[in-house]
Formats: structure tokens, C-alpha cells, sequence
């Protein structure tokens, strides 16, 4: 009975993923029949200069706010794990994550406003680095929570200084966990739609690729979304994996 | 340098910017709550005013609460339903299987929402394949109505957040002693009764994780309700996006968000109350 309810729960779970990806394959313009097999919708894909334009504004935004957060993150998780446990500081550092976007996204659209700041990719940038530095903070302190201590000690008392332990010895002990980090970081800025929607200002030079899936799907279903729903939706299925094999096989959820 | 230094310095950099860009916003926001839109948009800063809580508390939008409300509770009800059956056959599952099985059900997590949703979209239009397939089979002649209705955003909610409770609560699974459930077991306790007594209030806090997760995300949702309710129906969410893109009522989009804020608070310290619970039982 449990296992006949979770391969109905896998079902349901990839039977829409599945569809999308056959029919991205179908020959006829009608999105939802089959026709026979074709690959001209990836063909129009790479032909159409707005979607390409828009797949790498979001190739940058993904690219930087995940260098930063990475950088921010793990600097994060070092202080966090050193430092007395604090209920409240734990808190701050789960809010990121559990704050809808939309109330996120109006927070900084707001404040961005009000200090006369010029929206752009650069302000999607920095509001993306908010919730990258939650993830990637969340999963470094994972991975320090079993780490052995006494090993940094050790490196200091042999007379090695802050620096050249955190290089010779702490980074290679977290490094898998921290790059599995920067993928999952960079897979949430490329997806991420609403806080970029928000804070793009107007125009298409900083468009990024979600906001332009959104406008396609809502002008209606076309075989050309399918298509690039399907590129979409490998692209992070790989970097995940990739980080799930980098972190032994564990990834967060949220 | 002493540690506390140490510590401190490598979190200076990250609280900065958390502070920078998501506490001063926020609390931007419950300050703009207490003022009006100025006569050409913007914020008239001249008079504070407890105007825009009235407003919220209107009928017609604090109906749109209490449906957004509802939409989430149900959403929430039916994730832990579908979560909770699924997260204890993985459990159940042989060991080396169970880290795949897990990845699996969280893998969606990780793809494109708005794509997830578009998903339901290609399903469950009029031409679309759910009802092609009813059609085909002979179980209906005319296509149901299935897309851009409530039923849909609930389904997309469902759909979009069952991986996180899966995740939730197989973890609050696996920290659980099986011998509690095995010694209720041999003092003749029936399978269901030790999963009622023992197993499902031990998972107490995963179950809250989950619930909490789902509900807030989903009241506070904007894409799926935009999506697959066809605008048709509100959320807070939606409501919110309209007061700062289409009304350019800033406060009061603020107040609403506000609101928000402080369910999706009343929300947290009703899970931090239940794993609290959960934690002294363990004891």
C-alpha cells in the first residue's frame, strides 16, 4: 500500500515534467496533440535574439549573486558554527527563506525607491545575494556541523596562523559543500522570477530569462515554451545532481 | 585575536547586507503601512495614519484574506496527506535506496516554479492533455472546465510544495528511536494505533515544518494564483502585486504585506510552540 502511494506520489510529481518534455518534441503548432516528432521548436529557440538575450542577462545575475553569496555565505557559516548558539541569529538567517517573494520583491522595490537607487541587473543582483546568502549559509553549516575542530587546533598550535589554516585545512574539509552550495545558490537565481520581476526596473536590457518565460506563458501555450521549459528544467536537473554528488549525497529541500 | 573577534568579523559581512537588504526593507514596509499615497503616486510622508489597517479590514479585501487563507489551508492539509504516507515509505524503503528515493522527491523542488506551474497549464486546459486523454477513454464527451479555478491553484500549490513536506517529514522519521514504535508493538498495541499514539506525535515537528512551509508559501503566493487561476481569482499575493504595479497604492500594498509578515510570524511560533512539544516529549 505505502509503496503503490509513493510511485503515485512520483507520478504525480513527473508525469507533468514528462509531458512538457514529449511534447517540446511535437511536430504540429497545436502545443497539446501529438503530431510526430520534431526538434524545430529548439530551432526557433536559438533563433529568437529576445530569448537568448534574456537567458544571459540571467546567466550574469545567476553567475554574480552566486560568487557573492558564496563568498558571503561560507564566511557566514564559519561565524555562525564559532560563535554561542543564538535561537534569534538562527532565526534571521532562515527568514531569507521563508518570506514570500512578492513581500520581498515590494520590500526592495520600495527601498530602492526611496534612496533614489537606479534599478537594473545590478539591483537584481544585490537582491538575490539576500536569499543566495540563506542557502549557501545553511548548507556550509551542514557540513561544518560535523567537522572536527581539534584539526584547526592542532594546525595553530604547530604555529600556523588564521589564514594559512583556513586554506591548508578548513577549505578542503568543506570545499565539496561549499561549491555544492554555489550550484544550488546559481540554480535559485537563474528560476527566480518574482523579486526579479520587481527589481529589474523598466525595459528589456534587464530582462532576465524567467520574466521572460512568464510574459510568453501568459500570452498562451506554444510548442516554442515547451521547448525551453524543457532546456530549463535539464539544466537545473544536472546541477543539482551535481551538487547532491558533491555533498554526499545531501541536499537541502529549502 | 581572541575567537569572539573572529567570529565576528567573518559575520559581519553577510548580516550587513541581510540588514542592508532584507531587514531595512522590511521595515520599511511597516512604515509606509502608516501613510497614504501622495495625489500623483508616491508616498505622502506629511501625516501618519492608521487609514490603510481600516481599509485592509474592508469586507472586500479582508474576504480576500480569509479566501487566501482557506486556499493555503487546504493546500497545506492535502500536501501533508500526500507527504506523509510517501516521506514513511521512503523510510520504510531498503537503506541504500532511500538517499535516491528522497533526492527524487526533492528534485522538482529545484526546477523553475513558474515552469512547474506552466506544466499544469499544458494538463489541464480545454485541448489539453488531461482531457484529451478523459475524452479519448470515453469518460467525458465535452472537456471539463479544470484550468482557472480554485481547484487548479490548489492543485498547483499541492503540486509545488508536497516535496518540501516529504523532505520535512522523513527527516523528523528518521530521527525517531524505532524502538518506541517496536515496544508498542510487543505490549500489543495494533500497527495503526502505535502510528496514532507513537509515531505520528513523535513526527509532530516535521509535520509542523511541512505545514508551515506549505501555508505560508501558498498565502502569500502570487504565480500560481496569476497562472492558473487566469486572474479570476485573488490571493493576498496577487492583491499586493496590483497595489504596487497597477494602483501604485504603495501604503497600502505595504499594509498588505505587513499583514502578511505578521500571519506568516503567527505561523512560525505556532511550529517553534509544536517542535518545542515534540522536543520535551523526546525527553
Amino acid at each position: 500500500m505505502l509503496n503503490i502511494h509513493l510511485g503515485a506520489t512520483f507520478a504525480f510529481l513527473y508525469i507533468p515534467i514528462a509531458v512538457l518534455i514529449v511534447l517540446s518534441f511535437n511536430k504540429a503548432g497545436l502545443p497539446t496533440v501529438w503530431s510526430g516528432f520534431s526538434v524545430e521548436w529548439y530551432g526557433k529557440l536559438a533563433a529568437n535574439p529576445k530569448i537568448l538575450a534574456s537567458a544571459w542577462n540571467s546567466v550574469i545575475v545567476a553567475t554574480i549573486s552566486t560568487l557573492i553569496a558564496t563568498v558571503l555565505g561560507t564566511l557566514l557559516a564559519l561565524g555562525v558554527e564559532r560563535a554561542k548558539p543564538s535561537p534569534a541569529r538562527d532565526a534571521l538567517l532562515f527568514a531569507p527563506m521563508i518570506v514570500p517573494d512578492i513581500v520581498l520583491a515590494i520590500a526592495l522595490l520600495s527601498f530602492f525607491t526611496l534612496i533614489k537607487f537606479t534599478l537594473g541587473l545590478h539591483s537584481i543582483i544585490l537582491a538575490h545575494v539576500v536569499f543566495n546568502i540563506a542557502f549557501v549559509c545553511a548548507v556550509v553549516r551542514a557540513r561544518l556541523k560535523g567537522f572536527d575542530w581539534s584539526l584547526t587546533e592542532v594546525s595553530r598550535d604547530l604555529g600556523a596562523g588564521h589564514l594559512v589554516t583556513f586554506r591548508k585545512i578548513t577549505l578542503p574539509l568543506i570545499l565539496p559543500s561549499v561549491i555544492a552550495a554555489a550550484l544550488l545558490a546559481f540554480t535559485l537565481s537563474i528560476d527566480e522570477f518574482i523579486i526579479a520581476y520587481f527589481t529589474a526596473g523598466a525595459g528589456q536590457a534587464s530582462t532576465t530569462l524567467p520574466m521572460q518565460i512568464y510574459s510568453m506563458i501568459r500570452f498562451g501555450v506554444t510548442p516554442e515554451i515547451n521547448a525551453m521549459a524543457s532546456i530549463v528544467m535539464l539544466v537545473s536537473f544536472a546541477l543539482v545532481l551535481l551538487a547532491q554528488r558533491l555533498n554526499h549525497g545531501r541536499i537541502p529541500g529549502a | 585575536m581572541p575567537p569572539r573577534l573572529i567570529s565576528w568579523l567573518l559575520m559581519a559581512p553577510g548580516f550587513l547586507w541581510l540588514t542592508a537588504l532584507m531587514i531595512v526593507p522590511c521595515l520599511l514596509i511597516f512604515v509606509l503601512a502608516f501613510f497614504e499615497r501622495g495625489t500623483y503616486g508616491g508616498i505622502d510622508w506629511s501625516a501618519a495614519t492608521l487609514e490603510n489597517f481600516a481599509r485592509a479590514f474592508d469586507p472586500l479585501y479582508f474576504s480576500i484574506f480569509l479566501d487566501s487563507a482557506r486556499i493555503a489551508l487546504i493546500a497545506t492539509v492535502i500536501a501533508l496527506l500526500i507527504g506523509y504516507p510517501a516521506a514513511y515509505a521512503i523510510m520504510k524503503a531498503p537503506e541504500r535506496w532511500q538517499t535516491s528515493l528522497l533526492f527524487l522527491a526533492i528534485l522538482p523542488f529545484w526546477t523553475n516554479y513558474l515552469i512547474r506551474t506552466y506544466a499544469w497549464i499544458v494538463l489541464l486546459n480545454p485541448v489539453g492533455v488531461v482531457n484529451n486523454v478523459f475524452i479519448y477513454l470515453g469518460v467525458i464527451s465535452q472537456p471539463l472546465p479544470l484550468l482557472y479555478n480554485e481547484f487548479a491553484v490548489i492543485l498547483g500549490l499541492v503540486y509545488n510544495y508536497t516535496p518540501f513536506v516529504i523532505l520535512a517529514i522523513y527527516s523528523a522519521l528518521q530521527r525517531l528511536d524505532p524502538s518506541y514504535a517496536e515496544a508498542s508493538r510487543d505490549l500489543g498495541a495494533s500497527a495503526v494505533t502505535t502510528f496514532i499514539r507513537i509515531t505520528l506525535p513523535l513526527t509532530a515537528a516535521g509535520v509542523a515544518a511541512g505545514a508551515v512551509f506549505v501555508f505560508v508559501l501558498s498565502i502569500g503566493n502570487f504565480v500560481t494564483p496569476d497562472l492558473l487561476g487566469g486572474g479570476k481569482l485573488q490571493m493576498i499575493g496577487n492583491l499586493i502585486y496590483d497595489q504596487f504595479l497597477t494602483a501604485r497604492d504603495w501604503p497600502f500594498g505595504a499594509t498588505l504585506s505587513g499583514l502578511l509578515i505578521a500571519l506568516m510570524m503567527i505561523a512560525l511560533f505556532m511550529q517553534a510552540m509544536a517542535s518545542g512539544r515534540a522536543r520535551g516529549e523526546h525527553v
